[in-house]
């Protein structure tokens, strides 16, 4: 299969790129856990009943999809140095809807974009569905991206004067999927968001709500094991909002892990769990009913 | 990730912005076209020069009067040293030596005057020794000589100035107030680089003698080795006889010189190559701002996009292919850029620049090239391969 070959070989060639010190090979059982997961066993797109085949059939099926402790993140050091994590825990299992609510400068962003890979915490260990993260190098954080994580952004990032079908594309050509296979997903993406007529438009010619649902289809397109959405709602008005939270209720009825940050409580309360971050840590785990959790 | 998928990226980054796509290659092509161009100049520029240096003979020694040192006498060239030069049997490696007299004239046909650049005196033999071709009438001969007639031939230049529109051969002409029968006209040999070739006239040593020189010294005696190699030869015999003619001791100095017509022009070429100099030196100017333009272009675009790269990170691209990426649009453009220029340097040297055919060279196209796809490539290079190397979200939060 084109998915599995393309990032096996990925894997293996580039981890000698990695930044400076980082040139042990890569962790085989890590490469294959990614192989064979998700890309490899999910039908196009993460509609309903394949979302959940591909999460049953993932390996290490029992771990928690998420899986973090102690962790701290520190930016600057001595006495100007901020504290955005203090040694933080969270267990995330498969299939949850999680809302992390929490002023501004609590930590909650910092928190998001390190269960995303995007950022690496100062200490601690993150595991992604049984997957120790913590002596990745730059090149397998990179194949965890595309593989096992969806991102949306609160401001879209979708690629400027680029059609919404190469936006959705994107994950599917950096994971080497061929043209007329990554053609198929990403119009079964957008048609999930409701798009598909929209498929040959440029961000600037689209709503924000239609920026943002585009966003989303580039985000489950590779059917990742986790969604993570940092305040996705937060530059949409209230009709916008509601289609999107509808998108993200029907990705958690399907099945797949989605975890949100939000400001606002009636977005919040689509989640089934809500976490309150302050100061790096948290200090509230309540279901969205207000029972303790 | 296939090289076709990063190639298409590329594609699309440098179509998705037209214009400034448009300029980069521009600023290139400005800077590869001047380079060949102007090189060109100077490369045609000298080689007129050598056009001229080969139309006048590699085997020709002038020998000209000198002014000796103080205390001795100067002995003038004359007809006799000429005929002495010619011996066989003294000067094996001479030819031919023909006396030549100078004189300043203005010639005037009609209502119109013109003064004439060179106008010598001299024997039918210079005509083969300064490989001059006859194009119209006839040259005048040796019995012209020895009768002094009144006789002349023109070059191509006095005929066109003195019979804009009709035969010059037969025509009666004033050479400083005497009439002169045009026998013949010369042959085009075109400009010297510095001199024109064709604005002379020849008329027949006595004749000149008689009537516009005088009897005083030859002006110089224009020596024909039997063959390029035997110019040194021929140098030494030259030298060797006229000593003798004019008694100088050894280490005296000679009352006259022996120059080769590669020694009387290399200071000529030395000129042109100046002027090469020169030219480069401001293509190499040009190239070097449009490539300063090039790095500011490649700059900007990749700070512009570093959000973009950011985006890519975040959904999985590898530093590799980013780079590559970038890498490509780079190359594309300079590529571009730099076949324009090409075509556009080609383009201009097909046309004749203040007098100058261009020749273009091929070493400079290659180098054009090579700069300018070198200078986007660096500059495209080091800013990308930056911002790969970033974390997704400081890319992510670069304004």
């Amino acid at each position: 299969m084109t998915a599995r070959s393309g990032s096996t070989r990925g894997g293996n060639t580039r981890s000698g790129n990695t930044r400076g010190g980082d040139t042990r090979p890569v962790d085989t059982r890590a490469v294959n856990a990614l192989a064979g997961n998700s890309l490899a066993g999910s039908a196009p797109t993460g509609s309903a009943s394949t979302g959940s085949a591909s999460i049953g059939s993932a390996p290490g099926g029992g771990a928690p999809v998420i899986e973090v402790r102690e962790l701290r993140k520190t930016y600057g050091s001595g006495d100007t140095a901020v504290h955005a994590l203090r040694g933080l825990d969270l267990v995330v299992e498969r299939g949850e809807y999680l809302a992390i609510m929490g002023a501004s400068g609590s930590g909650k962003s910092t928190l998001l974009n390190v269960l995303g890979c995007l950022d690496i915490p100062t200490s601690g260990r993150y595991l992604i569905d049984g997957i120790d993260t913590s002596e990745f190098g730059e090149a397998q954080l990179g194949l965890l991206r595309n593989r096992k994580i969806g991102f949306v952004f609160q401001s879209f990032n979708l690629i400027p004067r680029t059609t919404a079908l190469a936006n959705v594309e994107l994950p599917l050509v950096y994971a080497g999927v061929r043209r007329a296979e990554r053609r198929a997903r990403s119009m079964a993406a957008l048609r999930m968001v409701g798009l598909e007529d929209r498929a040959g438009h440029r961000p600037n010619e689209l709503s924000g709500g239609q920026q943002q649902r585009v966003a989303i289809a580039r985000a489950l397109v590779t059917g990742p094991a986790i969604v993570l959405a940092d305040e996705p709602t937060g530059n949409l008005d209230t009709h916008s909002s509601q289609e999107v939270m509808g998108i993200l209720d029907r990705l958690h009825a399907s099945g797949r892990t989605v975890v949100l940050i939000t400001h606002e409580d009636d977005v919040a309360a689509h989640a089934r769990r809500v976490i309150r971050v302050v100061d790096g840590q948290i200090v509230e785990s309540r279901t969205a009913w207000g029972v303790p959790a | 990730m296939r090289f076709t998928e990063i190639l298409a990226f590329a594609v699309r980054g440098v179509t998705a912005n037209k214009l400034r796509s448009a300029l980069t290659t521009l600023g290139i092509m400005i800077g590869v076209a001047s380079v060949i161009l102007l090189i060109a100049v100077g490369n045609g520029a000298s080689q007129s020069v050598q056009q001229s240096i080969a139309g006048l003979g590699t085997n020709i020694l002038t020998v000209s009067p000198q002014r000796a040192q103080a205390g001795s006498t100067t002995k003038p060239l004359t007809v006799a040293d000429a005929t002495a030069l010619a011996d066989p049997v003294e000067a094996p490696a001479v030819k031919s030596a023909s006396p030549v007299v100078s004189a300043s004239a203005t010639a005037s046909h009609a209502a119109t005057s013109y003064s004439v650049q060179q106008f010598i005196g001299t024997d039918p033999a210079y005509f083969g020794t300064t490989n001059s071709e006859v194009a119209q009438g006839a040259l005048f001969s040796t019995d012209d000589v020895r009768q002094g007639r009144k006789v002349v031939v023109i070059g191509a230049t006095v005929a066109t100035q003195l019979f804009p529109s009709s035969q010059p051969v037969g025509q009666s002409i004033l050479v400083n107030n005497i009439p002169f029968t045009v026998v013949g006209v010369l042959a085009t040999k075109g400009s010297s680089g510095l001199q024109d070739a064709d604005d002379i006239a020849v008329a027949p040593l006595s004749t000149v003698q008689n009537a516009l020189a005088g009897y005083g010294s030859l002006s110089q005696i224009v020596v024909q080795a039997t063959s390029a190699d035997k110019l040194a030869d021929a140098q030494a015999q030259v030298t060797t006889i006229l000593d003798g003619r004019h008694k100088i001791g050894y280490g005296q100095t000679a009352d006259y010189r022996v120059l080769s017509q590669e020694q009387l022009l290399s200071a000529r070429t030395a000129t042109t190559d100046t002027f090469t100099v020169l030219l480069a030196s401001v293509a190499a100017i040009s190239l070097l701002v449009g490539g300063i333009g090039v790095t500011n272009i490649m700059l900007v675009t990749v700070t512009e996009r570093i959000r973009e790269i950011g985006i890519r990170k975040a959904v999985g691209a590898r530093r590799g292919s980013i780079l590559g990426q970038f890498l490509l649009e780079a190359t594309m453009l300079s590529l571009f850029g730099g076949a324009l220029g090409v075509a556009a340097g080609f383009i201009g040297s097909g046309f004749t620049i203040a007098g100058i055919t261009p020749v273009v060279v091929p070493s400079s196209v290659l180098l054009a090239f090579a700069v300018s796809a070198l200078i986007g490539l660096f500059f495209g290079s080091y800013p990308a391969s930056r911002a790969a190397r970033l974390r997704p979200i400081e890319a992510l939060r670069h304004e």
